[in-house]
């Protein structure tokens, strides 16, 4: 008996050892963050992650936490009870819905994004009428995110044969552009529908301008439940004239009036 | 005829085997080859990497221990007690071990989520750290029941028993017999808890999203690296391995400890 339990005791340390170890890692972590600023919750569609990323890090006025997804499922989260302060989509439609539902104040444009096709160099597709060709397989973002719908807005511009074989050709439905330039850079597919920002920050990616231009919308809005209201309306104004502004523009993006 | 069956049977055993080794190995050898150690190293050091790493220690350790304060005591009953309806309660506990986590994360929000069931009177979750601890919680609290429900079940009856008429009372029992006695078998749950924890995705996506230094543990930040930094993506996983492989390595250990 006593053997047996003497036997137990060095898997139990080990163990006791590794728990004291994280918990060493999460009393330094919760040190961390107490700077006394207020915490800020941005919501952001995926293609805005290089630009944000360097805005909110260099913001001084709040400890800007960001979340990036697809719009619609941010959008979703915000439905269901989920409270940023900051909802940043990559179209007018869903802030606008949100508004509507009393969720969030009154969105504004503050960039615009150009929808491209995006291939790996050298590969099959070339030229935009060789998304038509039978065989090629393309990556979309599914019907409910922005990405997805501008692609379908794209193709449905198009005549009809090219835009049912363009669509026949639509390979796998992506929960966000990340996840289709994901597709595209790892040869899972021949082409995809992106931004042409998400395209730029990739280097082996090239892309193909569509024959309908596609222009992306992005509104922000502040939502209405957020407990720091200043901070998070500066936030927004820094997107609008400001360093988000200057971040946005190098990134690739357009002005907010196109 | 059954010579050259008999010399066949062998090689296929070994050609099964060698297939399966492959076939489990290769991914986890290919996150170390893909890309440079250097590499993998410098990715690991910007863009919130290591926030990522720390978020997911210290969740999992929290999730962890309130799985085994308040699991220990849950499975030392379904060990040691029979009542009627027992096989459903125990089914019941277990069925998070093969609910699918997108379910998991369905369910919570369903449950916790602040329009859900218990919404109102639940604290905020969603998108906050303590969502994740919950997500965790809910889907390692099998694991470690589980294992310890089974631990304390091998203990020998008549060393309880010994306890009490020597007049420990059942907490006492359970502090200084049963849980000593047990402890390889909470060691291997506890140790397979964690693994689970730390490996959580669809769950915590689900209901607690994907904010950065609030609720994006290492997994949800492989998910945003893959498509556009893969290089940060494979770093972050180079680390699971090594942190997983250690966990495994301590359920051995464990294990070895019981069968002695």
């Amino acid at each position: 008996m006593n053997r047996r339990r003497s036997r137990g005791l060095p898997a139990l340390s080990l163990i006791a050892a590794l728990l004291a170890a994280m918990g060493g890692v999460a009393l330094t972590g919760c040190g961390g963050s107490g700077s006394g600023r207020p915490r800020l919750t941005v919501s952001a569609a995926t293609s805005l992650k290089a630009p944000l990323t360097g805005y909110a890090a260099d913001f001084d006025q709040a400890d800007v936490r960001l979340s990036f997804a697809g719009s619609d499922q941010l959008a979703a989260q915000i439905r269901l009870g989920a409270r940023p302060d900051v909802f940043a989509s990559a179209d007018e439609d869903l802030p606008a819905a949100l508004h509507r539902e009393g969720l969030v104040d009154r969105p504004v444009r503050f960039a615009t994004n150009r929808l491209v096709a995006v291939m790996v160099a050298g590969g099959k597709v070339r030229r935009f009428a060789d998304l038509a060709k039978p065989g090629i397989r393309i990556a979309a973002g599914s019907p409910s995110v922005p990405v997805g719908a501008y692609a379908r807005r794209a193709i449905a511009a198009l005549p009809q044969p090219q835009r049912r074989a363009i669509t026949g050709n639509i390979a796998t439905e992506e929960p966000d552009v990340a996840a289709v330039i994901a597709r595209v850079r790892g040869g899972a597919v021949d082409a995809g529908f992106a931004y042409v920002t998400d395209a730029r920050a990739v280097p082996e990616l090239r892309t193909i301008d569509l024959p309908v231009q596609v222009t992306a919308a992005y509104a922000v809005a502040v939502v209405r439940s957020t407990k720091h209201p200043d901070e998070a309306r500066r936030f927004v104004r820094g997107l609008l004239a400001g360093a988000g502004r200057d971040a946005l523009l190098s990134a690739g993006f357009g002005p907010a009036a196109p | 005829m059954t010579r050259a069956a008999g010399r066949a049977f062998p090689i296929a055993l070994g050609v099964a085997l060698a297939a399966v080794l492959t076939f489990l190995t290769l991914p986890v050898v290919a996150i170390f080859t893909e890309a440079s150690p250097g590499d993998l190293l410098s990715s690991l050091g910007h863009d919130g990497a290591l926030d990522a790493l720390r978020l997911s220690l210290e969740t999992s350790a929290i999730a962890v221990g309130l799985v085994v304060a308040i699991g220990t005591p849950a499975a030392y009953v379904l060990a040691t007690r029979n009542f009627r309806g027992k096989a459903l309660v125990t089914t019941l506990v277990e069925l998070p071990l093969v609910l699918p986590p997108a379910v998991a994360g369905i369910g919570l929000l369903a449950a916790l989520g602040p329009k859900g069931l218990l919404g109102g009177p639940a604290p905020p979750l969603v998108l906050e750290t303590a969502g994740v601890v919950v997500a965790l919680a809910f889907v390692s609290a099998p694991f470690y029941v589980r294992q310890a429900q089974a631990a304390f079940e091998s203990v020998d009856p008549s060393l309880l028993e010994a306890s009490r008429t020597l007049g420990y009372g059942e907490a006492a029992t359970l502090a200084r017999v049963a849980v000593p006695v047990a402890r390889p078998g909470l060691a291997a749950g506890l140790a397979l808890a964690l693994g689970r924890a730390l490996g959580e995705f669809g769950a915590t996506l689900m209901f607690a999203g994907s904010v950065r230094g609030v609720t994006q543990t290492a997994p949800l930040a492989i998910y945003e690296r893959f498509g556009t930094d893969f290089t940060a993506a494979l770093a972050l996983s180079a680390v699971l391995v090594a942190v997983s492989l250690a966990l495994l390595l301590t359920v051995k250990l464990a294990d070895a400890g019981d069968l002695r």
